[in-house]
């Protein structure tokens, strides 16, 4: 059996944040695959990676609520739903401290779909996401 | 003319990755030849029909050629998911995507849409990312 190195254990639970964002998906989950138990996966996942698995998945949902605000007509309502976020009211918010404006405004600074080079998906996702940016309602971790 | 014709992947484990490419992805060998005296493997896969193009499943060496150190940074970028990607195109992605997943690749994104193709993503034994989409035959201007 070849030897595995601890952090491929943690590729797989952001692996998992990356597959299944749009589920009702928490750090329990991540810490799961990773198969440690929650606190100490916290704290390997934000050594490997400079962030929290908290951050991660958040900012993971955040990109994808941003490429369809600028690629789809869909509502901001639709749109926080389907990255697997349950409250519009904290989406709004943690969506407008990222990115600096609502997700309406957003949508409007943005060209249609067309305009855009045909990058390929995997750079949109991690090049486009954001920086997490800290706010009070994120300091329950796992919240969201 | 300068072509392309092989890439090279990391891999923890070279007999892992052998079975992974081989039984999983369906890749035939291209060449398995062991130097003892120099402790080295030259370990080549590549897709059936497309001849002129492999992947080089290279072993982590250690010294001299790569210090201790060294070697651990690029262990652990490979595990992070940092060490490259390979980009693969097939014919029809939800055919493929089935095949792979019967076999027990475990995919990191599902085809899905987009404006180049249907595209989609999964990881070696290693941790290499290895992308395979079913690229848009984009319409005559």
């Amino acid at each position: 059996m070849a030897f595995v190195p601890p952090a491929r254990h943690l590729l797989r639970a952001k692996d998992l944040a990356d597959a299944r964002y749009f589920e009702p998906l928490g750090v329990d989950d991540m810490a799961r695959t990773a198969g440690l138990s929650r606190a100490h996966f916290s704290r390997e996942f934000r050594r490997a990676f400079g962030e929290s698995p908290h951050a991660y998945l958040l900012t993971r949902r955040l990109e994808r609520a941003a490429a369809l605000l600028r690629v789809t007509d869909r509502s901001v309502a639709d749109i926080c739903l389907s990255v697997g976020l349950q409250s519009i009211g904290s989406f709004t918010t943690s969506f407008t401290r990222t990115y600096g404006m609502s997700p309406t405004a957003y949508r409007a600074k943005f060209p249609p779909a067309a305009a855009h080079a045909l990058v390929p998906a995997c750079i949109v996702r991690a090049h486009g996401r954001p920086q997490h940016r800290t706010f009070r309602e994120d300091s329950a971790d796992g919240a969201g | 003319m300068i072509r392309i014709t092989r890439a090279q992947f990391w891999v923890h484990d070279q007999d892992e990755a052998l079975a992974f490419y081989t039984q999983k992805l369906g890749m035939e060998v291209r060449a398995d030849v062991t130097l003892p005296e120099m402790n080295f493997r030259w370990l080549t896969v590549g897709p059936a029909g497309q001849p002129d193009v492999d992947i080089v499943l290279m072993a982590i060496p250690g010294p001299p050629m790569m210090d201790d150190e060294t070697a651990e940074q690029v262990r652990s970028l490979m595990a992070k998911g940092f060490a490259g990607t390979i980009f693969l195109t097939t014919d029809d992605v939800h055919a493929s995507f089935d095949e792979l997943r019967n076999r027990g690749v475990e995919f990191v994104e599902e085809p899905e849409e987009r404006p180049y193709g249907i595209d989609s993503s999964f990881r070696d034994p290693s941790g290499n990312h290895i992308r395979l989409t079913q690229v848009r035959e984009m319409a005559a201007v």
